[in-house]
Parts: C-alpha cells; sequence; structure tokens
C-alpha cells in the first residue's frame, strides 16, 4: 500500500514539475500539436474498430 | 623530409584519428547495427526471398534516412544532457511526456518478445531447448550491464556488433551473380509492378530501419556516455558509419536469401536458415548465429532503452556508470523487462504472431510523435543554442518525417486491415 502512495504522489511530483511546457507555443509548434493529436485519434480510433472486429469475430 | 619519414608521420597521424574515433565510437554504431534485430534480420531475409535482389536500391535510400533522424538525438544529447523522454517531458509538458513515456514502454516491451522469439527460434535450429536460451541470454545480459561501467557495456556491444557481419562472408558463400546485383539492385525498379504486397514489404523495410526506442536510446546513449558539444562531429561520423553498416548488412541478408531461396515463401529468418541449410549447412548455420546474435543486441539496447526513460523521469540514479547498489531501479526495471518478456516466449501456444502484429501497429503511433518532437526541440534555440537546425536541416528532416507519417501510417493500416490494399 505504501509503495502504491509514494508511486502516485511520485507521478504528482513529476506531473506538476512538467506541468508548464517549456517550448514556446508558436504557431508552428501548436499546428504540429495539433496535427499530432489528429493523426493519434484517427489511429487509436482504428485500432480500436480493429480490436472490436477481432472481438466480434472470436 | 624524406619520404619514409613523411610515411611514418601520415600513418601516425591516420592511427592516432582511428583511437579518437574508437573513444568516441558507440552510441551510433550501436544504435544502428542493434536496429538489424530480430524482426530486421527477418523482413530482410523475406524480402530477399520475394523479390531477389530487386529492393537492394530501395535500401540504400535508407541510409541517408536513418542518418538524419539519428543524428538529430546526437545534437539533442550532447547540447542538452537530456535523455529523449526527459526532454519531451521538459519541452511539451506531462501530458505528451506520458504518451511517449507509456507508448515506448509498451512498444519496447512487445519488441522485446520479438527479439526473444528470434533467439530461441535460432538457437532451436542447433537443437538448444528455449528455455535454456532464455536463462542463458538473461544471464548474458546481466553480466554486460552490471559491470557498473558504461565504457565496458558500449565495447561488448561493439563486438556484438561485429558479429553481425557474418553475413558478407554468408554472400559470398553462395556465389552470387555480381552482374544480376549491379543490373537488377541498383537500379531502381518494382518487379512484378506496385501492389499492396510490394507496398507492405517496402514499409516494413522503413520500419525495421528506423524505430521509436533508436531515438530513445540513441540519445540517453549520448548522455550516459558524458559526450559534449565538441564530440558532436564524431558522433556524427559514427552515426553515418552505423547507418552505412546497418544498411550493407541487410543489403547482404537480401544477397543470401535472394540467391538461394529466391521464389521460396518463407515467413521467418529462422525457416530462412533452415532452408538454407539443406543447401550450405554453414551458410544456413551463419544466418541462424546472426539472427541470434541480432536479437541479442536488440534485447540489450531496447531493455536499456525502457529503463533510461524511466529513471530519466522519475529521478532514479540511470547510468550505466553506477552499480546495481547505487541504481536498483534502473537495473530493476532492466531484468524486469527482460525476465517477463522471456517468460512471454515459453508460455504454450503464445499468440507469438499476434504480439509481432501489435508491435508493428503501436511501433507506428510512437515514430511520427516521436520524430515530431524531434524535430520541434531541434528548433529550440534557448535549449540547443548554435545547434539548432538549419534550414536545410529543417527541410531535410521535415521531408522525412511528413513521408514516414505518411507511409507508416498507410503501413499500420495495412497490417490492420490487408484487404484494404491489394
Amino acid at each position: 500500500m505504501n509503495a502504491i502512495r509514494s508511486l502516485v504522489a511520485k507521478i504528482r511530483e513529476i506531473n506538476s514539475r512538467y506541468r508548464t511546457p517549456r517550448i514556446q507555443m508558436s504557431r508552428g509548434v501548436r499546428i504540429s500539436l495539433m496535427a499530432l493529436r489528429l493523426y493519434l485519434f484517427a489511429l487509436v480510433g482504428l485500432m480500436i474498430y480493429k480490436f472490436v472486429l477481432l472481438v466480434i469475430q472470436g | 623530409m624524406n619520404p619514409f619519414s613523411k610515411l611514418y608521420y601520415g600513418l601516425r597521424k591516420a592511427w592516432k584519428v582511428v583511437r579518437l574515433y574508437l573513444v568516441i565510437a558507440g552510441p551510433g554504431l550501436v544504435v544502428m547495427v542493434a536496429d538489424n534485430d530480430a524482426g530486421g534480420i527477418t523482413t530482410y531475409a523475406v524480402t530477399g526471398a520475394k523479390y531477389g535482389y530487386h529492393l537492394i536500391w530501395f535500401l540504400l535510400i535508407l541510409i541517408p534516412v536513418a542518418y538524419y533522424v539519428q543524428e538529430m538525438t546526437v545534437r539533442l544529447g550532447a547540447v542538452t544532457k537530456r535523455g529523449h523522454a526527459e526532454a519531451i517531458f521538459d519541452g511539451f509538458g506531462a501530458f505528451w511526456g506520458w504518451f511517449s513515456l507509456v507508448d515506448l514502454m509498451i512498444v519496447d516491451w512487445l519488441t522485446l518478445v520479438t527479439e526473444f522469439v528470434g533467439m530461441t527460434a535460432a538457437l532451436a535450429i542447433f537443437g538448444v531447448p528455449p528455455w535454456i536460451t532464455v536463462v542463458a541470454v538473461i544471464v548474458l545480459m546481466g553480466i554486460i550491464v552490471v559491470n557498473g561501467r558504461y565504457w565496458t557495456f558500449e565495447k561488448l556491444a561493439l563486438l556484438f556488433c561485429a558479429l553481425n557481419l557474418v553475413y558478407i562472408p554468408g554472400a559470398f558463400m553462395v556465389h552470387p551473380s555480381v552482374r544480376n546485383i549491379l543490373h537488377d539492385g541498383l537500379i531502381p525498379n518494382f518487379a512484378g509492378g506496385f501492389n499492396g504486397e510490394l507496398f507492405f514489404f517496402l514499409m516494413a523495410n522503413i520500419g525495421t530501419t528506423i524505430a521509436p526506442w533508436m531515438l530513445f536510446f540513441q540519445q540517453s546513449s549520448v548522455v550516459d556516455k558524458g559526450m559534449q558539444e565538441k564530440d558532436i562531429p564524431w558522433g556524427r561520423f559514427d552515426t553515418l558509419l552505423g547507418s552505412i553498416v546497418t544498411v550493407v548488412v541487410a543489403v547482404f541478408i537480401v544477397i543470401v536469401t535472394g540467391t538461394v531461396l529466391s521464389g521460396v515463401n518463407i515467413d521467418s529468418a529462422a525457416q530462412a536458415a533452415l532452408q538454407l541449410m539443406k543447401t550450405d549447412k554453414y551458410v544456413g548455420a551463419l544466418l541462424a548465429i546472426g539472427l541470434f546474435d541480432a536479437g541479442l543486441l536488440g534485447a540489450i539496447c531496447i531493455s536499456l532503452a525502457s529503463s533510461w526513460a524511466f529513471g530519466e523521469i522519475f529521478g532514479w540514479a540511470h547510468s550505466l556508470n553506477t552499480k546495481i547498489r547505487q541504481a536498483p531501479w534502473f537495473y530493476g526495471t532492466y531484468f524486469f523487462t527482460l525476465l517477463t518478456a522471456g517468460l512471454v516466449v515459453l508460455i504454450p501456444h503464445a499468440p507469438l504472431i499476434l504480439i509481432t502484429l501489435f508491435v508493428q501497429v503501436i511501433a507506428v503511433t510512437l515514430l511520427p510523435a516521436a520524430l515530431v518532437f524531434l524535430i520541434l526541440l531541434l528548433n529550440d534555440r534557448a535549449a540547443v543554442g548554435d545547434y539548432c537546425n538549419t534550414l536545410v536541416q529543417n527541410l531535410i528532416g521535415g521531408f522525412i518525417v511528413v513521408s514516414i507519417v505518411i507511409l507508416s501510417t498507410l503501413y499500420g493500416v495495412t497490417v490492420m486491415f490487408p484487404d484494404l490494399i491489394k
């Protein structure tokens, strides 16, 4: 239990340490990250679709 | 000065340069040769059997692609003294950091399983039971890293890199036609026309040449080695040499299977080795030894890439220059990933083919992300200063990234839905 608590605390500490991205969010960076998000949503969506297909087909 | 003195001083100078390179050599060469892992050897062996020498030209194109991508990690590591995982957390915040770390962890572990599959299959050819292979590999990999010195690890890894060259004598032993290699292999062509199957093979070859773990491994390795900004030119040379060696080895594998197994349906390097043994047992044995070595080298680097990344983020001691007592979490993660991946191979009827497919698909999700982050980080003048990407480097890097994003997406979709592109 203690180990889990300390792990959670460590993750919180990491999250707070890296809360603000250091790179300046210029227009180019914003567009790149947005494109990456869309790409990942599309691909993860396809993976979930494929997984559901596999489950349905047994 | 007489000619003998000139020659003597010339040779002494050259030897000094070679010695200096041997001090700096390592991260680039190791990561590139390790890229020819069990999955890579399988891809090249199957490519040769399927298309003969016809795709050699395509492999040669991958030399600059691999170099330009990996060279960026050398600059980023040497200047910021941070590994790739830490650089992403710091540059883009916790969300993208966790995404990269978790994705890396999954893809590394799954790839590690495929390395064990390759190693056990290779030694099974010589009658070694899988459980002995798994135990021996874990013990050997333990010995390689626990000595508490990065230098020792690196030089041992370079020794395994040298063993990766066994395919070169192997290719000479099967007496290929040089004329056919030059004619079919060096002139760009698509044997049998461009179709879905050929596209799948081209993508598989790209996927085995640039992998997400390579970015994480080389950058962390550059940091652990203690490379400075002044070492960057040597780091670049090391990376270039590595990218040439990795593709040359790939070409020789294609030549071996393209000469002896052309038109034969094989689906793994171990199967290729068995088939080769029927015609020349020594060449078959070399292919099997090379497959084992490739799996071992890949396993060493992949498990280290994960351990380094976790150490960077969780703030654990994470250097090969530390002893187990000083960095228990670092070595603990290393052995945990190794042990669990090795055990999966020993499970009867484990879904190893499904795991291999998963590796390809998940790697596809991480690769574009890792490449986009890499380019953006190399444009952050506040962090990398004068080592920022130039316009030409951005154009080349951008072109490579966009191409890989498009092609790897298509590859991922093809793996998931094989009937989509026929």
